[in-house]
């Protein structure tokens, strides 16, 4: 099971990812993703399939804490980011909501690639982490828990 | 085991273990910012995960500051939404014109040392100028906290920037945030808290550096306070020294906000819209800065736009009190509502095209006041004034007030 790499590169802010002018016209993400990248690609929405994963270079996600970020990219049909390392708050948000955000060298990783994701050298995940995207996200997390975990 | 940074002994108290940087911890939180960018979203996790009672309304508080005033139905609905929710479950509400919610916080006195504050947006840092764990979050983490109160975080390493010296004539705090950013670079600071030892520097000026930490990529911004101090074995991934009496006017270029030259350097490049306001810059001293700095050099030269945004009522209250407000009236300022106004583009004053816009804000990322055409350099409020009066990038301490 390959993943096709939508690559980009270092720095990308959550403006690039879905600029927050967007936001006032909608928050629903199967709204906005048609606007994905839309400042860096404006043909990635219309050729991103379900499936594909998104790589970057150092600090994906940052800026803004704004969620529809994720959100947006989740309703593309991505499961996976991989980056070199993730802005804070988008490795949070991406973890919320069930999005794999994955730390590793993707300096080789070419537009179209085919990756194989379990073969994959990631930095390993902290068990809460792990514990919320395997449940889906915080949302089916708490329908199922109600509450954290006491660690 | 070595001793505590602030932020983990923070995280270690809120926790009730023996926090160290790398661990997981589950934390209560002091208080809980939503904004009107952030709350809808929470809102509809919070109904997704089955929620149908608030777990402490008088830890959360909401602002409406992103699109104040509303600039179409849409957001206008929102602000709905969330006035109805606020009612509802006795939440406090910040309506359109308070002000910008972070600047509330500090204001209204919800940050406290050594509390934990969260803000579903990312320049809740600055609470860490009142010696108070301050971070960004999301809307989903906003609906976990309306749940049950309560917030994951990973204790950050730290990096120590101590600040020496005092401000040379022209040179601000933001120079010195921007010459930090210069340093350390937009990730720099990636997933570790900043702690800030320059404990002689006011208020205000905690306040632009723990703001401007989120753009290094920090999780905290955090200033030492005599009720809590660092272990002296603390453990530090990096240190920093940073003499404030050398430094000069800096400017960050598009479209980047660690892409920062001195002044000098850019000096000349036309500017067309100036702008002062916003949770950097929007505080009664940055107006008093900037305003000293366009009657020195005669005001703004034709043709610049000069649009001001006080970070808060109280702020907008005190610059008419002081004459200050006039004194822009005056000088042909476009004042508007208390909020973040154009500083994302979500209301506000929209630069057009091939327009260069200064600005006192933190971010410069092609697109974000609203128009990707435009250009965004970031500078002091003193700096930004002396543009206006040039009409052109120029060097305050030409401008002798």
């Amino acid at each position: 099971m390959t993943s096709r790499a939508r690559v980009f590169g270092d720095n990308i802010n959550t403006d690039y990812i879905i600029t927050s002018r967007r936001k006032r016209e909608s928050i629903d993400p199967q709204y906005l993703r048609r606007y994905l990248f839309e400042e860096l690609d404006p043909n990635f929405a219309a050729t991103v399939q379900p499936g594909d994963v998104l790589v970057a270079g150092r600090n994906f996600g940052c800026g803004s804490a704004m969620e529809v970020a994720v959100t947006a990219v989740v309703a593309a049909g991505i499961r996976a980011v991989l980056a070199s390392s993730f802005s804070r708050t988008y490795y949070r948000n991406a973890v919320n909501n069930g999005l794999l955000p994955l730390i590793c060298d993707t300096s080789a990783i070419r537009e179209g690639d085919r990756i194989d994701m379990s073969a994959l050298a990631a930095e390993p995940l902290p068990p809460i982490m792990l514990q919320i995207i395997e449940a889906g996200g915080l949302v089916p997390y708490f329908r199922q828990h109600g509450r954290f975990p006491r660690l | 085991m070595s001793g505590k940074t602030i932020t983990e002994k923070i995280l270690a108290a809120k926790s009730h273990t023996d926090a160290h940087a790398g661990d997981v911890v589950i934390c209560p939180v002091d208080c809980a910012l939503g904004t009107d960018g952030s709350v809808p979203m929470a809102l509809d996790y919070f109904e997704a995960m089955g929620g149908t009672r608030v777990h402490d309304a008088g830890r959360i508080v909401f602002a409406l500051d992103h699109y104040a005033p509303a600039p179409n139905r849409a957001t206008a609905q929102l602000h709905q939404r969330m006035r109805d929710f606020a009612v509802l479950h006795g939440i406090e509400l910040w309506d359109v014109g308070e002000g910008i919610g972070h600047q509330l916080i500090v204001e209204s006195g919800r940050a406290t040392p050594g509390s934990l504050v969260v803000g579903a947006d990312s320049h809740a840092v600055t609470y860490g100028a009142v010696s108070c764990f301050g971070t960004g979050i999301g809307s989903s983490d906003l609906a976990a906290i309306l749940m049950c109160g309560e917030i994951w975080l990973r204790v950050p390493e730290s990096i120590r920037v101590t600040l020496t010296g005092e401000f040379p004539r022209g040179v601000y705090a933001k120079d010195g945030a921007l010459a930090l950013a210069r340093i350390l670079g937009a990730d720099g600071a990636s997933y570790r808290a900043i702690e800030f030892h320059g404990d002689h520097l006011p208020l205000d000026d905690r306040l632009v550096f723990a703001n401007f930490t989120v753009e290094m990529g920090a999780k905290n911004g955090i200033f030492r306070h005599p009720s809590l101090q660092p272990d002296v074995d603390a453990r530090y991934v990096r240190d920093i020294s940073i003499a404030l009496d050398q430094l000069t006017p800096q400017l960050a270029l598009p479209h980047q906000v660690d892409q920062v030259v001195p002044i000098e350097q850019a000096s000349g490049t036309p500017v067309h819209m100036v702008y002062l306001g916003t949770c950097t810059g929007g505080r009664v001293n940055d107006f008093h800065q900037a305003r000293d700095v366009l009657k020195a050099g005669g005001g703004p030269a034709r043709g610049v736009q000069l649009v001001v945004t006080p970070a808060s009522r109280t702020v907008l209250t005190a610059l008419t009190n002081d004459g200050t407000l006039s004194d822009f009236l005056a000088m042909g300022a476009v004042v508007i509502t208390p909020g973040c106004g154009s500083c994302c583009g979500t209301c506000g004053s929209i630069p057009a095209d091939g327009v260069n816009v200064i600005s006192t804000a933190n971010r410069n990322f092609k697109g974000r006041m609203g128009n990707s055409n435009s250009a965004i350099y970031l500078a002091s409020p003193a700096s930004c004034a002396a543009a206006a009066v040039r009409g052109a990038i120029a060097d305050p301490r030409e401008f002798r007030p």
